[in-house]
């Protein structure tokens, strides 16, 4: 594509005028939005609209002088700038003036609301053990339930935080007390395999409604999708840095008390650590929405990191099992770890994606990708080919589950891997359609969590 | 006449398709080409012009390449894409949707006016 890049060819003496646009590019440059490659084009613009007046008659600094000032002021050129980019560098507050989200942010991004809906997620997680149902007692119901508790406060602070119309709040509601009443419909068997498994997958049903409250009206839109998968991202790395802090801070109130003969036990896990785990929670999301511009591409960084070490793990992986000359008969587990080969795999093309230009060309790092994808898949086939001679000796619940997740991730990643061919052949609408297909999971994800909770447990007698 | 915002807006992506499938062209050009064929009523700023190229780019609908131009300073190019068209005559449809609507209308008030006044002095 950039066959006929070389330095100016057309440098004669460097006159003035070249002096000033060397000088306009670098102010341009400056400012986050635009990059290097816009610059570039928007110079020729400068260059062409100079030769045009020069052409008309005007001397080249009067020439230069009148391009500029038709070029417009530079912060308008680059808020639309920015605002084109924004999907993939979600800088939009660097959006100087009067953009409507800046203000938006503006006036609902204080510390003071972070309190209230803190202490509404801490209520939200203590009011089972008003009447009587305490961790101790009753583990099971945490299990259940501790998800819902827990992101509740966060889906109500970000409706209130994007100004949610009235109709999404009801349906991100309706779609808790559906999650709610799905996780506890069912007496399941407290050593038995339904209960684990709907204590994962209840969470993943929360994680797709609270999207619903995050992205409202853009819930349709890839944009919206991808704007809350990288608020996921984002939202995680700051929960793991609270808790770290966090961690430190039981341990001194758990500790330092004892050595005078005080115990805090009771309140310690009573009180601070749950209600501590739900505020910090908030926290955690008011961040990263006020914050977006300091820790913005944390995951996409993370990303791109780990990318070739997964890639190279999952390759030795591959090499380990084929040579391993038990092809036919591995492990029962492997199906389990490689359903978490594909979500790993699967993590690792949407964060890169997060923070990928449409307009980026191709390059090494989508071949790794592709690769990824390959040995993932590759693997896949092996564990797939295992269930299925297993398979012949009676379904299980467990094996219903695990296959099922399985075939999903399986699909989703066929067609990344097409779709990444694609990339790598330089079709620039590969990355966008890359974007629809991996977003286009998201329901599907909340539909295969709310079957194996709602439809699976009876289908197999477990209830 | 001042053509309002939105509806320069609404008009931009049909018009940088339109120019475009006439040949490959590049941001400059294209500015211009808009200002000629509007009688310089339209006249649009690169804020509005570039960004909405690389939206174009991205969804496919456009191809971009550098090359060296006629002085021989290096330059983006863009080409309309096999999408592009197709996106083309989609836009080409509903405009004329809704030109058709609105000449309709006005030929309906033109012919009232004209009866009602006593004389077709009334078009404006």
């Amino acid at each position: 594509m950039s066959d006929a890049i070389e330095p100016r060819v057309a440098a004669e003496s460097p006159s003035a005028v070249d002096a000033q646009i060397a000088l306009w590019r670098e102010h341009m440059a400056k400012r986050a939005g635009v990059t290097e490659e816009e610059v570039d084009e928007l110079e020729d613009h400068l260059r062409a609209e100079v030769d045009d007046l020069t052409g008309a008659g005007l001397s080249e600094d009067e020439a230069f002088l009148v391009a500029v000032k038709r070029l417009g002021a530079q912060h308008e050129i680059a808020r639309e700038f920015a605002r084109e980019n924004s999907q993939r560098l979600w800088k939009q507050l660097v959006l100087d003036g009067d953009d409507s989200r800046r203000r938006e942010s503006d006036d609902r991004s204080g510390w003071v609301p972070v309190l209230v809906f803190g202490l509404l997620a801490a209520l939200f997680v203590k009011i089972p053990s008003f009447f009587g149902i305490t961790f101790d007692e009753s583990p099971e119901f945490y299990l259940r339930n501790v998800s819902v508790l827990g992101i509740a406060g966060v889906a109500a602070y970000l409706l209130w935080r994007h100004r949610a119309t009235l109709g999404y709040v009801l349906a991100t509601a309706a779609g808790f007390v559906l999650v709610a009443v799905a996780a506890n419909l069912y007496t399941l068997d407290v050593d038995g395999d339904a209960l684990p498994m709907t204590a994962l997958h209840v969470p993943i049903a929360v994680w797709v409604i609270v999207g619903l409250a995050y992205a409202t009206a853009r819930w349709r839109q890839t944009e919206g999708r991808m704007d809350y998968v990288r608020f996921t991202g984002e939202f995680l790395i700051y929960l793991v840095l609270i808790q770290t802090a966090a961690t430190v801070l039981v341990i001194f109130i758990g500790v330092v008390p004892t050595l005078v003969g005080i115990d805090t036990e009771y309140f310690l896990t009573q009180w601070l650590v749950p209600c501590g785990a739900a505020g910090a929670v908030i926290v955690a999301a008011w961040l990263v929405e006020a914050k977006q511009a300091i820790v913005e591409n944390m995951a996409p960084v993370l990303a791109r990191i780990f990318t070739p070490l997964f890639t190279a793990a999952f390759l030795g992986l591959l090499l380990v099992v084929l040579l391993s000359g038990e092809v036919g008969d591995l492990d029962r587990d492997l199906l389990i770890a490689c359903d978490g080969i594909l979500v790993v795999a699967i993590a690792l093309i949407l964060y890169n994606l997060t923070a990928r230009g449409a307009d980026t060309s191709p390059g090494w790092f989508d071949w790794i990708q592709l690769t990824l994808v390959g040995s993932a898949l590759a693997l896949d086939v092996v564990a797939l080919t295992n269930i299925a001679i297993r398979i012949t000796d009676g379904w299980t619940f467990n094996r219903a589950v695990v296959l099922g997740a399985n075939v999903i991730l399986f699909v989703n990643l066929v067609v990344s891997a097409w779709l990444l061919v694609r990339l790598t052949r330089g079709r620039a609408s590969a990355v966008r359609s890359l974007e629809s297909w991996q977003t286009a999971f998201i329901p599907v994800y909340g539909a295969w969590a709310l079957f194996v909770v709602l439809v699976l447990p009876p289908v197999f007698g477990l209830t | 006449m001042d053509i309002p915002k939105d509806l320069v807006a609404a008009s931009a992506a049909p018009l940088v398709l339109s120019i475009l499938s006439e040949g490959p062209t590049y941001g400059y050009a294209i500015i211009k080409r808009v200002s000629e064929l509007s009688d310089g009523e339209l006249s649009w700023t690169e804020g509005l012009l570039y960004p909405l190229l690389h939206r174009l780019e991205r969804q496919g609908h456009a191809h971009a390449y550098w090359a060296n131009s006629e002085t021989g300073r290096k330059r983006k190019y863009y080409e309309v894409t096999d999408e592009g068209r197709a996106a083309l005559a989609d836009h080409q449809a509903q405009w004329r949707a809704v030109v058709a609507a609105l000449e309709t209308t006005w030929v309906q008030a033109r012919k009232s006016l004209a009866l009602g006044a006593n004389g077709g002095v009334a078009t404006a």
